[in-house]
């Protein structure tokens, strides 16, 4: 089975959240690591390619850095890899992003069975990238997949959605978005991967020239959505204390702030 | 003579009894139609549907598309994407809103593909700024920070917004809607990907992760009988219930509500904190709890310094006092 796994390198605060030493949480942006959801996707392929044989050729776009998690996946199993890297392409959004992750899988591995994807990010969380890549191919897709397995021409999907458990048979070429419930990823050693890899390594590096893309159709300027403004969602605190016998006490905490409390029930609560 | 701007719901009624998103949202259509002056459509697809227009136009859609078949018995994203991206491109929505349920996650990607337009996923608030855009705001980073996002260009303007972030209107059967029924444009019975087997899951406390509302209880709530007391104001606020680590070890809570380093992190948009001291194994996993309330007799405790209400008081006197305050008040 031919099969394009698509992986993100993202910051690395949810793997490591913990510093044993101070007990506080990472926030080392610089270090990247694969997002944890691709890895579970990477393991799904490589579980299938254990039993019925085939190519993996992970996928990633990202600046040069993101090399390295090519070089993880190539440690794990995978066959190829190709790193989609130009300063062009900073800012894209989920669309243009799925854009250019199918043009590049149309141009170098145009013979897929299936493409696999991360069901979400660590740092954008949008889970878009998935079930916009199987338009841009117009593909058959499943996203939040627990479970896959070969059926003759076909992959019989398990999934959680919405409180039901579906069992679904997708045609192939496909597209599954894998969760991270399932496919618990093998671990690597990262020196072994450096040990593997020196220069020889199977990977690509592919410019927007190289896949054909027009500077408008990339970027920042392609993308629909525009950030108008970031900012921290923890304003200063204005702590309100309440004291006294305890139904004064409710009562007051009813009266400001059952609003609050109602609308996260999706109920209201009377004034 | 311009035609008037709409605003169109999804109509996610798969989970009707259980998840509100849909009216939520056309609750919140029916906000910002004002200050644009545009009229809130709901858009549902399926099979034998008179039961959920009914229930859209009573609590506030003027509008309703439907696309009914007995081919569209069963929830099927890419289908329902084409569909209702055939019905945008006719009726040319201004803003377009989707639940963000595991089906909206997957079926609005690809409406917003085909109609080459923006997406914002997961939306924490909404509201129209000064040129008429939808300011769609959405946590990023991992939640650490909020970015607004406009589409400036391209319509519709996307989001899907969690459940629970916005509040449905009372209903009024009285209310009238318009009814516009697009037919099947072509032959959908024959599908790539097949539905086999769909069963309900089994009973499952909604997790912890997922909660809007915990009440998450320390050593200060003082005896497992109090602990208990919890269980029916959680029950009463449609919360989950979490604890620290002495009670974990104590036996009081099982180890699936740990709160902590060694448990679940947690961000619900209200976190009722009994008794917890706030030490950091604790704090850290709740950090991103939107709206913290905590109880505690010490008002010097760390938890106390985080919440946005502190309550200096016995946590078990606390709760039984909401508990009744509670019952008479909710509607
Ligand atoms: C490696 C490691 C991992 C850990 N992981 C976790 C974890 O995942 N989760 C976790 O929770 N802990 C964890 N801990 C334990 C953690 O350090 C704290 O010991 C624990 O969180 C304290 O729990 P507490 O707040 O319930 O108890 P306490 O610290 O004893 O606090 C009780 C609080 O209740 C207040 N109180 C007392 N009486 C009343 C009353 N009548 N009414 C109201 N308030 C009252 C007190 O003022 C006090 O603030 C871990 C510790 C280690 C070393
Ligand atoms: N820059 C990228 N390079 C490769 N794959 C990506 C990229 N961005 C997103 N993806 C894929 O899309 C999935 C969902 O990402 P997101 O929509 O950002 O949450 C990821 O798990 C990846 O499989």
């Amino acid at each position: 089975m031919e099969m394009v796994v698509c992986i993100k390198q993202v910051p690395m605060v949810s793997e490591l959240p913990w510093d044993p030493a101070t007990g506080t949480l990472k926030r080392d942006l610089a270090e990247g690591m694969m997002n944890p959801a691709c890895r579970h996707a990477l393991e799904a392929a490589l579980q299938l390619k254990a039993r019925h044989g085939g190519r993996i050729t992970a996928l990633t776009m990202g600046p040069p850095m993101a090399e390295e998690v090519l070089r993880q996946a190539l440690a794990l199993g995978a066959d190829q890899g190709f790193l989609i890297s130009d300063p062009a392409m900073a800012g894209s959004d989920t669309f243009v992003t799925s854009f250019i992750l199918a043009t590049a899988v149309k141009k170098y591995c145009p013979n897929f069975d299936l493409v696999l994807c991360g069901c979400y990010t660590t740092d954008s969380e949008t889970a878009q990238v998935g079930p916009q890549l199987a338009e841009e191919l117009d593909l058959p897709a499943a996203a939040f997949v627990e479970e896959i397995a070969k059926k003759k021409n076909c992959l019989i999907v398990k999934r959680l959605s919405d409180g039901f458990i579906e069992t679904l048979e997708m045609d192939l070429p496909g597209l599954v978005t894998v969760s991270t419930r399932h496919y618990a990823p093998r671990y690597f050693s990262l020196a072994g991967i450096e040990d593997a890899f020196p220069d020889a390594a199977p990977i690509r590096t592919l410019s927007a020239v190289d896949l054909g893309l027009e500077r408008g159709s990339i970027g920042v300027q392609a993308s629909p959505t525009r950030i108008v403004n970031v900012y921290t969602s923890r304003t200063e605190k204005q702590n309100v204390i309440l004291r006294g016998a305890p139904k004064q006490i409710v009562e007051e905490l009813l009266d400001r702030f059952g609003d609050r409390i109602g609308g996260a029930m999706g109920k209201d609560i009377e004034k | 003579m311009k035609q008037k701007l709409e605003i169109w719901v999804f109509g996610d009624y798969r989970n009707y009894f259980q998840n509100r998103v849909t009216l939520q949202l056309i609750g919140k259509a029916v906000e910002l139609a004002k200050e644009i002056k545009a009229t809130v459509c709901a858009v549902v697809i399926g099979h034998e549907l008179d039961e959920w227009i009914g229930e859209y136009i009573a609590h506030g859609a003027r509008r309703v598309y439907v696309v009914e078949d007995p081919v569209l018995k069963e929830y099927d994203a890419a289908t329902y994407a084409f569909l209702t991206a055939r019905l945008a491109e006719v009726h040319k929505p201004d803003i377009l809103l989707v639940g963000a349920t595991s089906f909206g996650r997957e079926f609005a990607p690809r409406v917003a593909k085909r109609l080459k337009t923006g997406l914002t996923a997961d939306c924490v608030g909404l509201a129209i700024d000064q040129d008429s855009l939808l300011v769609q705001t959405a946590p990023s980073f991992g939640g650490n920070l909020l970015a607004d996002i406009v589409t400036p260009k391209q319509r519709p303007q996307m989001a899907t917004v969690r459940p629970g972030i916005f509040r449905e209107i009372p209903h009024n059967y009285e209310a009238k809607g318009k009814i516009i029924r697009m037919p099947l444009p072509i032959d959908l019975s024959s599908r790539r990907l097949r539905l086999r087997k769909s069963e309900r899951q089994p009973h499952q406390s909604k997790k912890l992760e997922d909660a809007a509302i915990v009440i998450c209880s320390g050593r200060g709530i003082g005896s497992r009988k109090k602990f208990n007391n919890l269980y029916e104001l959680a029950g009463l606020t449609d919360a989950e219930v979490g604890a620290t680590r002495p009670l974990v070890y104590a036996g009081w809570a099982g180890h699936d509500s740990l709160v902590g380093q060694a448990g679940k992190i947690i961000r619900p948009k209200i976190l009722f904190s009994f008794g917890v001291s706030g030490a950091i194994q604790h704090t850290a996993a709740v950090n991103d709890a939107e709206f913290i309330i905590a109880v505690n007799k010490n008002p010097k405790a760390t938890m106390m310094k985080m919440a946005d209400v502190a309550i200096v008081a016995d946590a078990g006197q606390v709760c039984s006092a909401l508990i009744r305050e509670l019952k008479k008040r909710i509607r």
